[in-house]
């Protein structure tokens, strides 16, 4: 049995003026997964986003959202998708039990508010005003509106942008959770460590070009196959032993700290293996692989945060 | 088509209730500056002295009564672009609320404290009108919602398009003040320079004060049938107007 894809899109583009927001963008989202679209501020990742959510039209391109067209069945489509927008904002005086009672009005089968706000840990703040909460509790309460409808795909935009790590992890936690509950997940984040924790696969969005799409993992072994590892032992031989293996590129020896660099998986393995075969004392050892972070520098050219 | 309108009607009543400096600019204040104008003017039992222009004298409630209205419309635009500019009209875009549940929320909440304030001007101001303490209540009121409604149409043209809350505030006065000027209270509208009586023909305001005027005075709704024409025209297009340029974000 073929499943259809949640989110199919290609060729999407879209210009504002001369600016070309996103061009030639093409992924496809599966049921039930959490997919990323990662870059930079002003990548085209909201345009993309919000062109699949039906809120932009697009000006060239095929886009399907859970089989229908975003653009023309705009309608059909809101009861089935949850949308949290970048920078959005409520009423400041808006009580929280308010704001997700008058969102259930809006929809014809919705969930049950009172157990959205207690599940996302809002039950002691359901009788305060918007403008009262915390970053993180406003994000939480607009986590707890894009569920309100019991939607089948979720869209989160920058969701913990501006928070603290405490409460950033807080939501990780929950967005795993809408996807343990069967729903399919789309969000964008210019934060790599969000992406590589949280997403299945992302696709990785430069100048409103996608360069590559896979999970965090493929990503990684993909465009920095390289491995480090920094011993520290007092073996005399150990730099000239480590040198006769042959995936290792260079050591380098700072009194008794060596830092062993090579590429592929098996590095590490082959580090310890030589290690154990000679005996020798090991006061440190430590391994370090590339991360998105690295992946994105060598795909662009540029790092994430210029 | 207006799903969630009732809700979102009385929870902008009391978001607006929350706020006590929106009351009190609301209601308060005009009422405050009707009864010290009035005493000013027209101390208790004395008649009207004959000099007074009649905007101070026999028209003063038709003046607060527009002002009041316009007041409504600076509001709905600044409330708009504030709702614009903060966002949270971008995230009411993504659920099923259209434009004009929005919009139509928002004028039922300041039709009801224009009401409201009415209510009490019409209280206050029974101690210094006793004349005029017999006027047609219910068709005044009537012709009042009426003429609100028409202006508060184009109200809802500015507020489709206007970007930001800074913005609101002087292109709204700029519209509605001068729009008050030529509308015939001030000065009657066949001594008005001939540019400034075609643009007043083409004001919602210039109907309205004509309307609100002749109802007060006594008139019949017959006489008055080109006024109620006009501003259900002037309604029906700034409408749908709005709805055409209508801007979320």
């Amino acid at each position: 049995m073929t499943h259809r894809p949640a989110i199919h899109v290609a060729a999407l583009r879209k210009t504002y003026g001369r600016t070309v927001a996103v061009d030639e963008v093409s992924f496809e989202v599966q049921p039930g997964e959490i997919f990323g679209l990662i870059g930079p501020n002003g990548a085209g990742k909201t345009t993309t986003m919000e062109c699949v959510e039906g809120l932009r039209a697009p000006d060239r391109g095929i886009i399907s959202v859970l089989g229908l067209d975003p653009a023309r069945e705009a309608r059909a489509l809101q009861a089935r998708i949850g949308v949290q927008l970048q920078e959005a904002q409520l009423q400041k005086r808006i009580k929280v039990r308010e704001a997700v009672a008058l969102w259930a009005s809006l929809y014809r089968t919705p969930a049950d508010g009172d157990r959205l706000i207690e599940q996302l840990g809002l039950g002691d703040k359901r009788n305060a005003w918007f403008m009262t909460l915390s970053g993180g509790q406003k994000q939480r309460l607009f986590i707890a509106l894009a569920l309100i409808n019991d939607p089948e795909l979720v869209f989160l935009d920058e969701l913990t942008t501006g928070l603290d790590p405490q409460a950033r992890r807080t939501i990780w936690d929950l967005v795993r959770g809408i996807r343990q509950r069967g729903k399919t997940v789309l969000l964008t984040t210019h934060l790599m460590e969000e992406a590589e924790r949280l997403c299945d696969r992302v696709a990785i969005i430069d100048h409103g070009r996608i360069v590559d799409v896979g999970t965090p993992a493929e990503l990684v072994r993909r465009h920095c196959p390289e491995r480090t590892v920094f011993v520290t032992t007092d073996n005399p031989a150990a730099v000239e032993r480590f040198r006769s293996i042959p995936q290792i590129q260079s050591v380098e020896s700072n009194g008794s700290h060596l830092t062993i660099r090579g590429v592929g998986d098996d590095l590490v393995t082959q580090v310890i293996q030589c290690l154990a075969e000679h005996g020798m004392r090991v006061i440190d050892f430590r391994s370090e692989t590339p991360t998105l972070e690295d992946v994105f520098l060598r795909l662009t050219g540029h790092t994430i945060r210029d | 088509m207006l799903r969630g309108l009732w809700r979102l009607t009385w929870l902008e009543v009391k978001i607006f209730v929350r706020e006590p400096l929106g009351v009190l600019g609301t209601v308060v204040v005009p009422v405050l500056v009707f009864v010290v104008l009035a005493r000013m003017l027209r101390p208790r039992g004395e008649p009207v002295p004959d000099e007074m222009p009649p905007v101070f004298s026999s028209d003063l409630p038709i003046l607060f009564s527009v002002l009041i209205a316009a007041n409504a419309v600076l509001s709905l635009v600044t409330i708009i672009a504030i709702y614009r500019e903060g966002g949270i009209l971008k995230r009411l875009r993504a659920t099923p609320l259209r434009p004009h549940t929005i919009l139509t929320a928002h004028v039922l909440v300041k039709l009801l404290f224009t009401a409201f304030t009415l209510g009490l001007l019409l209280l206050a101001g029974r101690q210094y009108f006793p004349v005029e303490a017999d006027v047609p209540v219910v068709s005044f009121t009537l012709a009042l919602l009426f003429s609100t409604v028409s202006i508060i149409s184009l109200g809802f043209l500015i507020a489709s398009v206007v970007p930001t809350a800074r913005f609101a505030q002087p292109v709204g006065t700029l519209i509605i003040y001068p729009m008050l000027g030529v509308s015939g209270l001030f000065v009657a509208v066949e001594s008005l320079p001939p540019l400034l009586q075609a643009l007043a023909r083409g004001l919602p305001f210039t109907y309205a004060v004509s309307l609100l005027r002749g109802i007060w005075h006594g008139a019949g709704w017959s006489s008055h049938v080109g006024d109620v024409f006009v501003l259900t025209l002037l309604f029906v297009v700034f409408t749908a107007l709005s709805a055409r340029f209508f801007r979320w974000g």
